[in-house]
């Protein structure tokens, strides 16, 4: 049904990084799933539009007039790591 | 007079007005259950600012509608400064930096807010047992689950910790605890009400409704929260006022009840309970029919494609870099990803995830994303059908009662079914609520009502003619 | 190695940041230079909860970009999300137009040294950009850095990303196309297109083939180029890297590669070990764009004359050529300048003095542009009508007058008058004047009048040594033949 390289990739992909049991879990359950999921593979769908927004408006856009930013302390106040006023992030290069 | 925690919004707003009670008053009230808590069904609580903002209107002449009354809030509704987790580990200690829209709106109509509701991580669940910080207990029995994402909020209805509270459903999330639970929860239509400030889990399912004892209390809060909300572009325009209803009679109104979602999979006395219900809508002068929904068999399967396949988006935000819950020690930007995700999220969220970015991966998007919408656009099909010969359809909330901690936990499959009564409206957009119609062994039983999108008038008044005509508002048992 | 025998095939991908007030998705204020995440909310840190609202003002540029290209606009348009992880991306998606971007197809037309280019628009789709990342290791490169901030200021700025077909067969018609656009952009207000400053940014595809060949060639993506010359330099060098491999009989790979211009060479990118799986979907928290005929024309009603435009309005009604109009219409300024000529006098004669003798003389002189000088266009109106009128010699009008306009900007007949460079309109005089030639010189009289035609040069020669060259030779010419009785 889905195989452990897929699996594999998919967490990758995702940025989850799942231990051998978790990979091996994952796989097992998937499968399940997809299999119930399998059954609208069967239906007959040609013709049929897909339907992304269940309404129909449309254009609702903001005017281009500027609104109060947050504060700099407050911007930052939840982030576990800040260095020189930024959000720090380590490791880019490696 | 009755104790303070059991009144109704609307008997705590009477009180206050004849000079009874205050909104200090009721807010102590509500803070001694809220903190005390048997049922796990708070994460937060913010003692100060409620006493502050009751002690605030007491002293202020306004009167809006819900002038003084204790609120609770999902957790999965940012509010600003107090922490809000949507249950995850990624957000343990997250102060948000604004108020989502609906709270706001809640709070202008004179709510006061007590505390957060405890829910599924990331509102993904149908037991409040994939929550990081331990399940909540249903107050009908403590052995089981008060249904999911937001059993907390139904929780604390049931349990008489508040007399409202806001839930969020994305495929039933607010329906079916509140069916579990025995209290009333509404899934208004699809951009009713503002999603700006709710942590998203399926961006096109999404919706905030209330939950409480009675359908007035309900449509008391839904009037306050409903409407367009410039930020966001979903929401739409509320032209035609929430009513409180106040009807009896349901003369001329056509039911149908959902075929395929009134047989197999079905517990026994949950049928029977909806059967009853159909025959009290009879004897108050409504006509009810069979009505087949054939789609409804596949929206199971589109909504596990769906859901996951924007969850997998919407969540990938959390990344311990702007705030939540960071890995330590990652050698590299990658290994930071990994770790933060890994340790910050629970086993069903990592499903999901999983589920959606393989839904979306190149080579399976048209196979499995792209035909989910178009299964989609036939269960909106059906509905559009449907309404052309009813005014309003019916089915359990859930098909079965309250399930025991833990039954369903191994079995994802098996949870997933707890929603298949909830998920068809959710696909569709459209207006459902859930209210109490029996109980079997103690436990609530749920009636769905779904309408066509912007019939949340019809719907309640329909639920409240029910409920008057079924008068089964009965208090759970208190701990010992 | 030799370019000889291979046919450079080039499409752009430029990015250019839109002259809004506010992001792409919510009420930030644009910034240049802003103290360090100071220009944030919630929608643009990717908070939990917060969505995206898009920006009215984005959609009307993006239209009236699309109708500068001859775009059709799209009658409904959508966002997808394009998902990958990266610090400077706070939601780990993009906002992105993908497959129903607002304007797609058209053409523009450039001028380059090798002749005229008509490149076709391959579509225009608006999108956000991502935030700065400011490293912080002792290089400063990538590589060296450890440690590194993220600046959100710029996270979320609306940007139209317009993709060419390959149609450019040089590296300068590359820098050409990019310099019209630019200047359309800006035309339009659409645009700073700063390249320095980075809201302009191109990408070029390149590949060779053997020339007489219609298939398409391996190509190379060409990024991170910030100047004209750095676009047709790293061209340059791309398409010699690639012809180089081809006759060493070496395949050329898909790859991503970089032109450093401080070495000029070409640095191929590492290839990243995952392939990227963006999984577009659409976005569900926007609705469509949906553009009705009347909306569009109404954008394109409130247009200034594009620069395509006006070039063939003027090729058609003032007959200059497309040379002459692409090098006037440069900018709006020169433009308003020669249109202004044009009204005052002989439209293809104002063309050639503007764009030959006035600019080349401003340019070593003043250095100015020459709706930037002393000479109005009325002066040089007046100028041409005196030369065009036989009143004042060209040679005169370009080596004494022009300079001295230049320099002055005095009414050009105080500057004829004060030089006493007034050519000699009375008839009488230059009558006079072949008659006593005639008398002073009866030889050459004799022969002219026995067949000899050349000697009627002479006597123009002298006619205009006499007068200090103030004479019309072409007249003085005609009367020399009439007094002798030719």
């Amino acid at each position: 049904m889905i195989d452990e390289q897929t699996v594999r990739h998919v967490a990758r992909l995702a940025r989850l990084g799942l231990d051998e049991g978790e990979v091996a879990r994952m796989q097992a359950e998937l499968s399940g799933i997809l299999e119930h999921v399998e059954r609208i593979r069967a239906l007959e769908l040609d013709d049929v539009p897909p339907t992304t927004h269940v309404e129909s408006v449309a254009n609702v856009m903001r005017e281009d007039v500027p609104t109060e930013c947050l504060e700099h302390e407050l911007a930052l106040r939840e982030a576990p790591a800040t260095r020189e006023g930024g959000f720090l992030v380590r490791g880019i290069g490696a | 007079m009755t104790a303070l925690h059991e009144l109704t919004a609307e008997a705590a707003i009477r009180a206050i007005e004849a000079g009874e009670t205050s909104s200090l008053e009721l807010v102590d009230a509500a803070l001694e259950r809220v903190t005390s808590d048997p049922w796990h069904a708070f994460l937060a609580v913010d003692e100060d600012g409620a006493r502050e903002r009751a002690r605030a209107i007491d002293a202020n002449g306004e009167r809006p509608p819900l002038a003084g009354i204790p609120v609770a809030i999902k957790d999965a509704l940012s509010t600003r400064d107090l922490t809000t987790t949507a249950g995850s580990r990624i957000l343990e200690g997250f102060r948000p930096v604004y108020t989502a829209t609906c709270v706001e709106r809640l709070e202008r109509a004179g709510g006061i807010i007590v505390g957060k509701t405890n829910m599924d991580e990331f509102a993904m669940g149908s037991s409040t047992e994939n929550s990081a910080y331990g399940p909540t207990r249903n107050p009908w029995a403590l052995d089981r689950v008060p249904g999911g994402s937001s059993g907390g909020a139904a929780a604390c209805v049931a349990a008489r910790q508040v007399p409202l509270s806001l839930g969020s459903d994305t495929g039933g999330s607010i329906r079916q605890p509140a069916a579990l639970c025995g209290c009333v929860g509404i899934k208004p239509t699809y951009g009713a009400v503002s999603r700006s400030g709710l942590i998203a889990f399926a961006s096109s399912l999404d919706q905030v409704g209330p939950l409480a004892r009675t359908v007035r209390d309900a449509a008391l809060t839904l009037q306050a929260i409903v409407g367009r909300d410039p930020l966001d572009t979903t929401s739409l325009e509320w032209r035609e006022p929430i009513e409180l209803p106040a009807g009896e009679r349901l003369d001329g109104l056509r039911v149908g009840i959902i075929s395929e979602l009134n047989g197999e999979g079905i517990e026994a006395s949950v049928r029977g309970a909806v059967d009853s219900a159909a025959a009290t809508v009879e004897s108050l002068g409504g006509a009810v029919e069979q009505v087949s929904l054939p789609s409804v068999e596949h929206s199971l399967s589109t909504y596990y494609l769906i859901a996951p396949a924007e969850c997998s988006a919407n969540l990938a935000r959390f990344d311990g870099i702007r705030y939540g819950r960071a890995a330590e020690g990652a050698d590299s930007l990658l290994e930071h990803y990994e770790r933060t995700r890994d340790e910050g999220f629970g086993s069903e969220v990592k499903r999901r995830i999983m589920l959606g970015t393989f839904a979306l991966a190149s080579g399976y998007y048209d196979a499995y994303y792209l035909r989910a919408q178009k299964v989609r656009t036939l269960v909106v099909e059906d509905f559009a059908r449907a309404f052309e010969r009813v005014d309003v359809l019916m089915s359990p909330t859930s098909p079965t009662t309250a399930f025991p901690l833990g039954e369903r936990t191994d079995d994802p499959l098996s949870m997933y079914l707890s929603d298949v009564c909830t998920i068809p409206m959710s696909l569709a957009g459209l207006p459902a609520l859930s209210i109490p119609c029996g109980f079997a062994d103690g436990l609530p039983i749920g009636l769905q009502l779904a309408g066509p999108a912007y019939s949340e008038n019809r719907l309640l008044g329909v639920a409240h003619a029910l409920e008057q005509a079924l008068a089964l508002d009965q208090a759970p048992p208190e701990p010992a | 190695m030799s370019a000889d025998g291979y046919e450079p095939v080039i499409g752009l991908e430029i990015h250019v940041q839109l002259a809004t007030r506010t992001k792409m998705f919510c009420g930030c204020a644009l910034g240049f230079g802003e103290p360090i995440n100071t220009r944030t909310c919630p929608v643009c840190l990717g908070h939990p909860g917060a969505l995206p609202t898009l920006n009215a003002e984005a959609v009307r540029l993006a239209i009236a970009t699309g109708l500068a290209l001859g775009s059709s606009i799209a009658e409904s348009s959508i966002f997808h999300r394009k998902n990958y992880f990266y610090p400077d991306l706070p939601k780990a998606y993009q906002i992105s137009q993908y497959d129903e971007p607002i304007a797609s197809g058209g053409q523009f037309a450039v001028l380059a040294e090798d002749g005229i280019t008509s490149v076709g628009i391959t579509r225009a789709h608006l999108e956000e950009d991502a935030a700065k990342l400011v490293h912080l290791g002792a290089g400063g490169r990538r590589a060296d850095a450890d440690e590194s901030v993220v600046d959100f200021n710029r996270g979320g700025t609306p940007l139209l990303e317009i993709v060419t077909e390959p149609d450019l067969r040089s590296a300068a018609a590359a820098a050409e196309f990019l310099r019209q656009l630019q200047l359309t952009l800006r035309h339009l207000g659409v645009s700073d297109c700063n390249m320095e400053e980075g809201s302009m940014r191109a990408d070029a595809n390149v590949s060779v083939r053997p020339t007489g060949s219609t298939e398409l060639g391996t190509k190379t993506e060409l990024k991170n180029m910030n100047s004209f010359r750095f676009i047709e330099q790293g061209i340059t060098r791309e398409l010699e890297r690639q012809i180089g491999l081809l006759e060493a009989g070496e395949r050329i790979a898909q790859e991503t590669v970089h032109f450093d211009p401080d070495t000029g060479a070409i640095h191929v990118l590492r290839s990243k070990e995952e392939a990227h799986d963006y999984r577009y979907f659409p976005e569900p928290d926007l609705v469509a764009i949906v553009t009705e005929p009347a909306a569009v024309e109404e954008v394109r009603s409130s247009l200034p004359e594009l620069p395509s435009a006006r070039r063939a309005r003027w090729q058609e009604e003032l007959g200059i050529t497309f040379e002459d109009a692409t090098v006037l219409s440069e900018s709006v300024g020169l433009a308003a300048y020669f249109e202004e000529v044009a009204s005052r006098a002989d439209p293809k004669l104002a063309a050639n003095w503007i764009r030959n003798e006035l600019r080349s003389a401003l340019r070593d002189t003043t250095k100015q542009e020459p709706h930037e000088s002393a000479v109005t266009p009325e002066r040089m109106a007046e100028l041409i009508g005196l030369v065009a009128d036989k009143s004042l010699g060209a040679k005169p009008a370009r080596e004494v007058v022009l300079p001295e306009l230049i320099e002055t900007g005095d009414p050009v007949s105080d500057i004829v008058e004060r030089r006493d460079l007034g050519q000699i309109t009375d008839e009488g005089e230059l009558y006079a004047l072949v008659d006593r030639l005639f008398d002073e010189n009866p030889d050459q009289l004799a022969q002219l009048q026995g067949g000899k035609d050349k000697v009627a040069g002479y006597f123009v020669g002298q006619a205009m040594k006499a007068t200090g060259g103030k004479a019309d030779a072409a007249r003085v010419g005609e009367i020399v033949r009439e007094r002798a009785g030719l």
